[in-house]
This record gives C-alpha cells, structure tokens and sequence, in this order.
C-alpha cells in the first residue's frame, strides 16, 4: 500500500468536504426538510420543540453565535463540523483497529 | 428527516435508544476485526464528506427540500457495520453540535438514519452489484439501495411518530414516503457521482473491487 497516495486522497476528499461546508452552505433551500413538510401539513408541527439541545448545543442551526454575518456563521460552522467529524471518524476507526491488533 | 424534541413518546424513544444502541455495539464488535490503514483513512472522508453533503439542502418540490443522508455511500465503501458508526457519528455531533434533531429523538434518529437507512442501502447494494466485476451493477446497485434507504429511513420514521401517538400511521406514512420517494432520487444521484469518482481514482478503495488490486497492495 502506497502511504503516498492515502495521502493525497484524504488531503483531496477533506479539500472537497470544505469546499461544500465551507463555501457552498450558504446556499442550500431553506425550504422546509421532508418531515418539516409533512408535519406541517397534517398539522402536528407545534409538537416540536428544539429547547433541550438548543441551550446545550454550541452552533444551533449551523450557525456559530456572535458572527453577525449569517453566511459566514454558517460556513464557519460547517467548517468545524467537518473537522470535527472527520478527527471523530479518524480517531474511533484508529481505535478500533488498535483493539483488534491487541487482541 | 431529523426528528425534533417532542415528536417521539418517552417509550419509543428508550426502545429506539435500546435498539440503536446495541446495534452500534454489534457494529463497534464487528468493525474492530477489519480494518487496514487505507481504511482508516476512507473512514475519515466519507464521514466529512455525510456531514458536509447533509448541509446542502436542494429544493424537491415547491415548498419542500431534502438532503443527502449518506447511509448507502457509508455501507457501499465501508462496509455495514463501520458504515452504522460512521452515520451515528454525524447525526450524534449533528444533534449535540448543531441542534439539529432533538436529544430525546436520537435513539430514532440513529435507528433510522443509521441502522434502517445502512441495512436497506447495503442489502440492495450486495443483491445488485453481485461480484464486484461490472462497474455498470455497482452503480444501478448503489442508486437503488440509495433511494430504499431514504424511502424505508422515513417509513421508519412515520411509523415512530404513529406509535407515539403524535400523528396517525396512514397519512403520515403516505406523505413521508411519497416526498422521500422524490429526495430518494437526488440521493441516487450524489452516492452515484461520489462512487464514480471513487472507481475511477482509486478502485482499491471500493470493497469488491479489492481483489482485483491485491496484487499491488
């Protein structure tokens, strides 16, 4: 297996991940989501409420509080994202894979 | 298809939970007895690229968007069991990170986006794609188990809401299913152009195609 080339392919992959959340997020719809859609039209939507996480959560809605810019506070929020999941992914899998040479 | 606080009844929540639960530890188990380097590495980018594609909402129709789920692509190149972990990973740092779907409502959002969601895309994936040898079959294989694992994730969910008693199974089930069968196909799309690209840059990565490169390895 060639190091070089897993290199390249996550520095390529992570590249393209930013690109998305880190540039193009802004412009997703904000048309309501499939289950948004159904709730409000069969008519339970009030059912909802996002109080317990929105407190605990550090970017509620993709968006980093104390950034005044709304397209910025989501960029920068996809950008943390995805770093964030990817050291998770990262990590858990090296984990795992540690386990089984232990073992 | 994230379901908030207060869509899901404290009992299917704990059930969903239980069985979320313990299907992330068959998976951890399984996981663990299977994984190289370039592995670790695939895992990494497949999960930032479910997390970074689900920011980017299209539009379905007029009034509705969806977005990418991902539970399919995870399966396809990582297998089940990692391909579970990788989408309890991004909707667990969706849910604490960016309050996207409530805390009570994740053992649902798990079992749904997670389990439902990568047991329908890689069953449909295996079934089609056959050996590994025609690139044609894995690409039908990967759009249809793409869209079932939308389809059946929020058949799974209609039905969570029906048991908490939040809306009736039938209506609910009917517009589900039918708006998912619509956000299903921008779902075959993008599994599609992303294992494309993966084929045609680095086969090796694709489990199935593997033994045609392990002469290189």
């Amino acid at each position: 297996m060639s190091g070089k080339r897993n290199v390249l392919f996550v520095a390529c992959g992570l590249a393209l991940c930013l690109v998305l959340a880190g540039l193009l997020s802004p412009l997703a719809s904000s048309f309501p989501d499939g289950l948004e859609w159904v709730a409000g039209k069969l008519g339970f939507e009030q059912a909802a409420s996002d109080e317990s996480v929105w407190a605990a959560s550090p970017a509620p809605d993709y968006a980093v509080p104390g950034v005044e810019n709304e397209g910025a506070a989501t960029r920068l929020a996809g950008v943390a994202g995805t770093v964030a999941v990817f050291s998770l992914a990262v990590g858990g899998a090296w984990a795992l894979s540690r386990r089984r040479r232990v073992s | 298809m994230h379901i908030p606080d207060g869509f899901v009844s404290p009992p299917v929540a704990a059930t969903a939970f239980a069985v979320s639960a313990a299907a992330v530890a068959l998976s951890s188990k399984a996981a663990s007895h299977r994984l190289e380097g370039k592995e670790v590495a695939l895992t990494g980018v497949t999960a930032a690229f479910i997390f970074a594609a689900q920011m980017l909402n299209f539009p379905v129709l007029a009034g509705t968007s969806g977005h990418f789920l991902g539970a399919t692509l995870a399966a396809v190149l990582l297998g089940p069991a990692m391909g579970i972990l990788v989408m309890t990973l991004v909707v667990v740092v969706q849910c604490l990170g960016f309050a996207d779907g409530g805390l009570s409502a994740l053992g649902a959002n798990v079992l749904n986006m997670g389990v439902v969601g990568v047991l329908a895309g890689w069953l449909s994936w295996r079934v089609i794609s056959g050996d590994g040898s025609s690139r044609a079959r894995m690409l039908v294989g990967a759009a249809a188990g793409a869209w079932l694992s939308v389809v059946l994730a929020s058949a799974a969910c209609s039905t969570e809401l029906a048991l908490s008693g939040t809306v009736p199974l039938v209506p609910s089930l009917a517009a589900m299913v039918t708006v998912h069968a619509l956000i299903g196909a921008g779902e075959a799309a993008i599994s599609v152009a992303a294992l494309a690209l993966l084929l045609t840059s680095r086969p090796d990565l694709v489990p199935g195609t593997r033994r045609a490169e392990g002469a290189a390895v």
